[in-house]
């Protein structure tokens, strides 16, 4: 049980610190770097290839691995199909991510920061997330 | 340091987050099977979505990120970042949320698992979120709608 629940939390207060570190939790500094035709702030590309190239060392580790070290097994996604659900909901995304700078990690992060802005954005996001499942009625 | 042509850039503190976010997602994946998607393990936590992942441990996960915010913006003693109005922020969430569910994935999932990975679904997913960011911004300059302080 212990491990269920440390190994998630180790890995989200990492998450946190590097999103708030890396100006993620800044709104400003997202709808600068999402500034691409105006004053561009590069800055999230810094993030991003920090993140994919950490991860991707990860994902070469995990080729050689049996299992996880804290669990049974692994639980990945692997799926394929390019849809127009997947396109879609990514448009969508990343509209509702240049709206207002934030995204879902930033959203929760954000509590630390500006608790009334991150209880709104997040109450937003459920409800959205919410209407999907009601709508596809699962 | 200072990135030539981009002064307000902050290329290190950029490339030092991108490190721990990495970091953070190699701890779920390598520690706990699973990738380290926040828009579902949220949809998990708040039991929007099923997942074989428990359930305490997507509120542990969710719990950490302003844990870890928190350390960093005590430790820096940096000033509060402005942020959109209640308005604009409800209407942003409210379609992050619809289209990380369509979707399956935002930024982290998305943009740093699966493109780390090379899933094709992620490539296209993270493209094309990151097409419409640039487009919704650069729209709304056009049209000179400001929505931070």
């Amino acid at each position: 049980m212990i491990r269920d629940n440390l190994v998630p939390l180790a890995s989200g207060t990492i998450f946190g610190s590097g999103l708030a570190l890396g100006g993620m939790t800044d709104p400003a500094r997202v709808r600068g770097f999402l500034d691409l035709f105006g004053n561009w702030d590069p800055t999230l590309a810094f993030v991003m290839g920090g993140a994919v190239l950490v991860m991707a060392l990860a994902w070469l580790l995990q080729k050689q691995m049996q299992r996880p070290v804290f669990a049974e097994g692994f639980s990945l996604p692997d799926r394929s199909d390019i849809t127009p659900r997947l396109v879609g909901g990514s448009a969508l995304f990343g509209i509702g991510w240049g709206i207002a700078g934030l995204c879902p990690g930033p959203g929760f992060a954000a509590f630390a920061i500006a608790p009334a802005s991150a209880a709104i954005f997040v109450a937003a996001m459920l409800a959205g997330m919410l209407l999907v499942r009601l709508v596809e009625g699962q | 340091m200072i990135l030539p042509g981009f002064p307000d850039a902050a290329p290190l503190a950029g490339l030092g987050g991108g490190i721990l976010i990495g970091l953070a997602a190699a701890v779920m994946l390598l520690g706990a099977g699973r990738i380290a998607g926040v828009s579902g393990i949220a949809a998990r936590a708040f039991g929007i979505a099923s997942s074989s992942m428990p359930r305490s441990g997507a509120w542990a996960f969710i719990i950490g990120l302003p844990l870890g915010a928190l350390i960093v913006t005590q430790l820096s003693g940096a000033a509060a970042p402005g942020f959109a109005g209640p308005v604009t922020i409800a209407i942003a969430g409210l379609i992050v949320g619809v289209g990380t569910r369509l979707g399956s994935g935002c930024t982290s999932g998305h943009g740093v698992c699966g493109m780390s990975r090379l899933s094709q679904r992620s490539l296209v997913a993270t493209a094309t979120f990151m097409a419409t960011g640039f487009a919704t911004v650069a729209a709304m300059n056009l049209l000179g709608i400001e929505v931070l302080p």
